[in-house]
């Protein structure tokens, strides 16, 4: 499995690109094999709040539905709109198809993220 | 030894060789002994295929078969031979859920061509593959308008089956949601009554044609309910559907019902068959099977279950509804039915239990015997207040063989005519009601 | 099986017509247009012979029973008998209208009241309702039975359903459906209950817990007497779910596990067709204590007869009527044919064919767990994996052989579950010729994987895109562009 250094992960299979105070959020590549064709997104709204660890989506496929955790705990400012009508993006580029960016409520949780070396072993399970 | 159980001692004895038990017995050492039972089921004594079938024709026998003015929910009309002939092959009988889509394809295609029929008969863009009646499929329209706008409260209008209305209230009672009823006015439901209730509702629920047989005017609800930010649900019986207003021409949100009216036989209140379909933008809210279209690895044309995800073996505890087996033959009887009947046959066929409701109605009348309830265009079913002991009415009408109307308390009864009822039939009951004391 | 691409609807011409009515001479109905519908619902125009020709090409795409050997686990694909069918389907049955006067109805509420019993004596639960439609039906009106009755202790406090991760998912949806929060519980290595998990989650906040027995994997929950002192003993009822009740048939009782609340799958154990879906029925059977929460209508009997009637404290109406009468009726027949003569020896003979096939094949397939199983078990994948033959693949393999795959990737304890149910129908014959198959299949997957892993090639369609169906859904016939 292809884990791509530069991010943070979460122990859900998301991945966290900072910019700033705001974060971009997505899932790995070990998430979007496990899953299978992906089929149907379901975004969550602009401006919606979350914390850490919220369901704020969904993802499925042919034999599986499964939630989409955000990581870390802020409002969503944009949503990837092209995962609608594409969500097989997800499948041939996870770390390029983003599925939400949102600002930063509590930059203290990124320190409980893991770095790529520390996930790595997470998708050998 | 039993015809339906094909082991030889020989057969057993070799088995039970290959899984080392000594006995049948032994194969069940994981069950505690003294969970084991010791002698067999207090039950009756086996039959032979003939003296079953004498049993079951005395008591066929001590089922009355009555001429059928009675219908709130369940209608008389004619099963065509077709019908029974399809469904009774072993392909479409004896299979099971297309899993194995492969070797299913049989059930696939009708399920397609029945959801194609659907949403013909309500205008939607959607139906899944069968409920197992309109009282529940209604019920699950709720969850849907529950599950998409996350308010607790449904509008249900007065002028439904109050059996539905007791289903609806059953399943929102243990998911702790809260039915609100609208009152009706003059038999039809209060438009001014939604206006003032529909705010922070889930949406509204009517029938049409309702639980009088009234074919209500819908219009200009769908607004009301959207702009409050509610789904607009519509019951409609299966034939009705050919002459009345759809769902979809009333930008109703859901469509559901019963089909039990297009060619299933009365067969004591089941199996019949409940409907659900829906406007694509909610497709993910709706539960049951849903078929679709696709090709196989080498290009030809094929059917599968889609949109899988949404159901109970996958989403399990998040899932909005737990249906698995629905009603499919019943499926494939109503297609084969709409099939044989056709665009202009169901219209026809619809015509002629409404051409004879309003024959015995204008009939009912004129023996100055009743008083008129509801001035309301109906369908095939319509209501008429009582001058007379009803009871009384009622035996006098099983004394001739014919189940008469439906009472519904205080004089009210609810007749109901199909194309079965001859003219013979119709003119015999109003003598009844002359020649009542 | 032959292969019939057409829609009925590819078929129709304009005028022409499958209909014989008539149409009589009474006066027209004005109904005014703007309570009617604009456009002709668009059905097609076909003669009666397009119509069965159609039919019957389209079932021939089908594998039924009576095609050849299916064995899905947990389903139960017995033979439907078809003297159930004429029987059940008699005009002095088929005529009749649910809203009859109980006088003209004696037959069929007699059927009704000596079904439930003999349900009652088959299950050791004191009553039976008919109602529900089908298992996942009959689960729902279970649990409702144990709101109520926490409610009408005045337990408010008990939102919990307690569930194995192996249970079939409709017990965690129909706890969702009915108001519950589910508990998951990790089972044991072969899908039986942890008591330990079980003892970590009872609380007084317990409001029952769900199980089936033998479990989905087979096995019998040897701690049932346990496991119900301690869910009673925590003020929670115990739900069985009786999928898997052929396994017991003849041998044991839920109800002298301690089960309080059951529900029957008629279309497994009592033979009734699948239909290709349903219709099934689902009858609901409680414990003493819970026989005033039925769902209504109840059947009884006093001296003028039969008679129909509610419940005192019961749940409500789960439907229009009183559920699928034409499937119980079926069912009424069936147990009859056995009589308490033979109807015991149902169990063992669909255990001992369990037993047979996977002793069969032990070797060749990874078994999970040992020692004897009983109606149905579960491989969980080829014991030499090195060419990477999945169980989807073998199930597929086994399609071209003119065999129906067993159930595949239920439950979902094991990664490569195979379940394997071949019911107490078959015979010696039958199951050594699956046998056989199955050999030749483990061969192939050794010897030239790629033919099991691009199977199946010998059915009228091979594999599908089932992605491309979800994606852009054609769900009706005005999709297809």
């Amino acid at each position: 499995m292809n884990v791509k250094e530069g991010l943070l992960y979460s122990e859900s299979h998301e991945w966290v690109k900072v910019e700033g105070k705001n974060a971009w959020i997505g899932i790995s590549d070990h998430a979007q094999h496990a899953l299978g064709s992906v089929v149907f997104i379901e975004l969550p709204k602009i401006g919606a709040l979350f914390k850490k660890g919220d369901a704020m989506g969904a993802v499925e496929s042919v034999k599986a539905a499964s939630d989409v955790y955000t990581p870390v705990s802020g409002k969503i400012l944009d949503v990837n709109k092209a995962l609608e009508g594409s969500p097989e993006m997800l499948n041939d580029d996870p770390y390029g198809a983003w599925i939400v960016k949102l600002e930063l409520s509590n930059e203290a949780e990124l320190k409980t993220l893991l770095n790529a070396k520390d996930y790595q072993p997470l998708c050998e399970e | 030894m039993h015809k339906y159980l094909p082991h030889t001692r020989e057969d057993i004895e070799a088995m039970l060789k290959v899984t080392g038990a000594s006995t049948t017995d032994d194969l069940f050492s994981s069950i505690p002994k003294k969970l084991r039972l010791t002698k067999p089921y207090n039950i009756p004594h086996q039959l032979s295929d003939e003296a079953l079938t004498k049993h079951m024709k005395n008591l066929a026998n001590q089922n009355q078969e009555l001429i059928i003015f009675r219908g709130a929910g369940a209608y008389d009309h004619y099963t065509p031979s077709i019908v029974k002939a399809i469904i009774s092959r072993q392909e479409f009988l004896t299979s099971y859920t297309p899993y194995q889509p492969e070797v299913a394809q049989g059930t696939l295609q009708y399920i397609f061509e029945y959801q194609t029929m659907v949403c013909e008969l309500t205008g939607m863009d959607v139906s899944n593959a069968s409920m197992y009646d309109g009282s529940t499929a209604t019920a699950e329209a709720m969850f849907m308008a529950h599950a998409q706008t996350d308010m607790d409260t449904i509008l249900v209008s007065e002028t439904m089956n109050p059996r539905t209305i007791d289903v609806i209230k059953t399943y929102a009672h243990y998911r702790n949601l809260k039915v609100m009823i609208v009152p009706m006015k003059n038999g039809q439901t209060d438009l001014e009554a939604v206006e003032r209730l529909i705010a922070s509702k889930m949406g509204l629920i009517v029938q049409n044609p309702n639980y009088y047989g009234i074919i209500e005017d819908l219009c200009g609800f769908a607004d009301v309910i959207h702009q409050a930010g509610g789904l607009f649900i519509i019951n409609s019986e299966g034939q009705a559907l050919s002459l009345v207003k759809t769902q979809g021409e009333y930008d109703a949100d859901i469509a559901c019902g019963d089909l039990q009216s297009l060619g299933l036989p009365l067969s004591f209140g089941g199996a019949y068959l409940g409907y659900l379909a829906t406007k694509m933008k909610y497709v993910r809210k709706m539960p049951g099977r849903i078929c679709g279209l696709t090709t196989d690895v080498d290009g030809k044309r094929a059917f599968v279950l889609t949109l899988q995800a949404r159901e109970q073996h996958i989403r399990r505890a998040k899932a909005n509804s737990n249906i698995c087996s629905n009603q499919s033959l019943m499926a494939l009887a109503v297609t084969v039915y709409l099939s044989a009947m056709g665009k202009e046959g169901l219209i026809k066929v619809a015509n002629e239990s409404m051409k004879g409701a309003h024959y015995l109605y204008h009939k009912l009348l004129q023996t100055k015997k009743f008083d008129v309830l509801f001035d309301q265009p109906f369908f095939k079913e319509f209501v008429l207040k009582a001058k007379f002991d009803v009871n009384a009415f009622e035996q006098a009408c099983l004394k001739k063989g014919i189940l008469g109307p439906l009472h519904l308390g205080e004089g009210k009864l609810l007749f109901a005519v199909t194309e079965k009822r001859t003219i013979e039939e119709m003119d015999q009951l109003v003598e009844l009601v002359v020649n009542l004391a | 099986m032959k292969y019939y691409n057409t829609l009925i609807f590819e078929l129709s011409k304009k005028d022409r017509i499958g209909y014989n009515i008539e149409e009589r001479k009474l006066p027209e109905v004005a109904i005014p247009t703007h309570l009617l519908r604009n456009t002709k619902a668009d059905l097609p125009e076909v003669s009666e012979l397009d119509v069965v020709r159609h039919f019957t090409n389209v079932s021939q795409k089908n594998f039924g029973v009576e095609n050849g050997f299916y064995p899905l686990g947990s389903c139960t694909m017995k033979y439907n008998p078809k003297i159930n069918d004429e029987l059940a389907t008699l005009p002095g049955f088929a005529n009749i209208h649910p809203l009859q006067p109980a006088q003209t109805i004696q037959g069929l509420l007699k059927i009704y009241y000596e079904l439930q019993h003999m349900l009652s004596e088959i299950s050791g639960l004191k009553a039976y309702s008919l109602n529900p439609f089908a298992g996942a039906h009959g689960e729902l009106a279970g649990l409702m039975i144990i709101k109520a009755y926490h409610e009408k202790n005045r337990d408010f406090k008990r939102d919990k359903i307690i569930i194995p991760d192996s249970a079939h998912g409709t017990n965690p949806a129909s706890a969702t459906v009915c108001g519950f929060e589910t508990i998951e519980i990790k089972s044991n290595p072969d899908g039986t209950v942890n008591l330990e998990a079980l003892k970590a989650v009872l609380s007084d906040e317990t409001a029952g817990l769900m199980l089936t027995n033998p479990n989905t994997a087979g096995v019998f929950e040897k701690d049932i007497t346990e496991i119900a002192r301690l869910v009673h003993e925590a003020g929670g009822l115990l739900y069985y779910d009786g999928a898997n009740l052929n396994a017991l048939v003849g041998k044991a009782k839920p109800g002298d596990m301690g089960f309080d609340i059951t529900h029957i799958n008629l279309h497994k154990t009592f033979s009734t067709p699948h239909g290709g879906g349903g219709p099934g029925s689902g009858p609901v059977g409680v414990c003493e204590k819970l026989v005033e929460f039925l769902p209504n209508p109840v059947v009884r009997k006093n001296d003028q007869g039969y008679y129909m009637d509610q419940a005192k404290d019961s749940i409500g109406a789960l439907g229009l009527f009183y559920g699928n009468a034409s499937v119980y009726l079926r069912a009424y027949v069936y147990i009859l044919t056995f009589g308490q003569e033979h109807l015991s020896d149902i169990g063992p003979m669909a255990v001992l064919n369990a037993n047979y096939i996977k002793d069969s094949l032990k070797d060749l397939f990874e078994l999970p767990i040992d020692g004897h199983c009983l109606h149905e078990f579960v491989f969980d994948g080829l014991k030499d994996q090195s060419t990477g033959v999945k169980t989807l693949d073998l199930a597929k393999r086994l399609l071209d052989y003119g065999f129906h795959a067993p159930t595949v990737y239920f439950p979902l304890i094991f990664t490569q579950s195979m379940m394997i149910e071949p019911t107490e129908v078959e015979s010696k014959e039958t199951l050594d010729q699956f046998i056989a198959v199955m050999r030749k299949i483990v061969k192939e997957s050794l010897e030239t994987p790629d033919l099991v892993k691009t199977a199946p090639h010998n059915t009228i369609v091979r594999r599908l895109d089932e992605a491309k169906a979800a994606r852009q859904p054609i769900v009706k016939f005005k999709d297809i562009k």
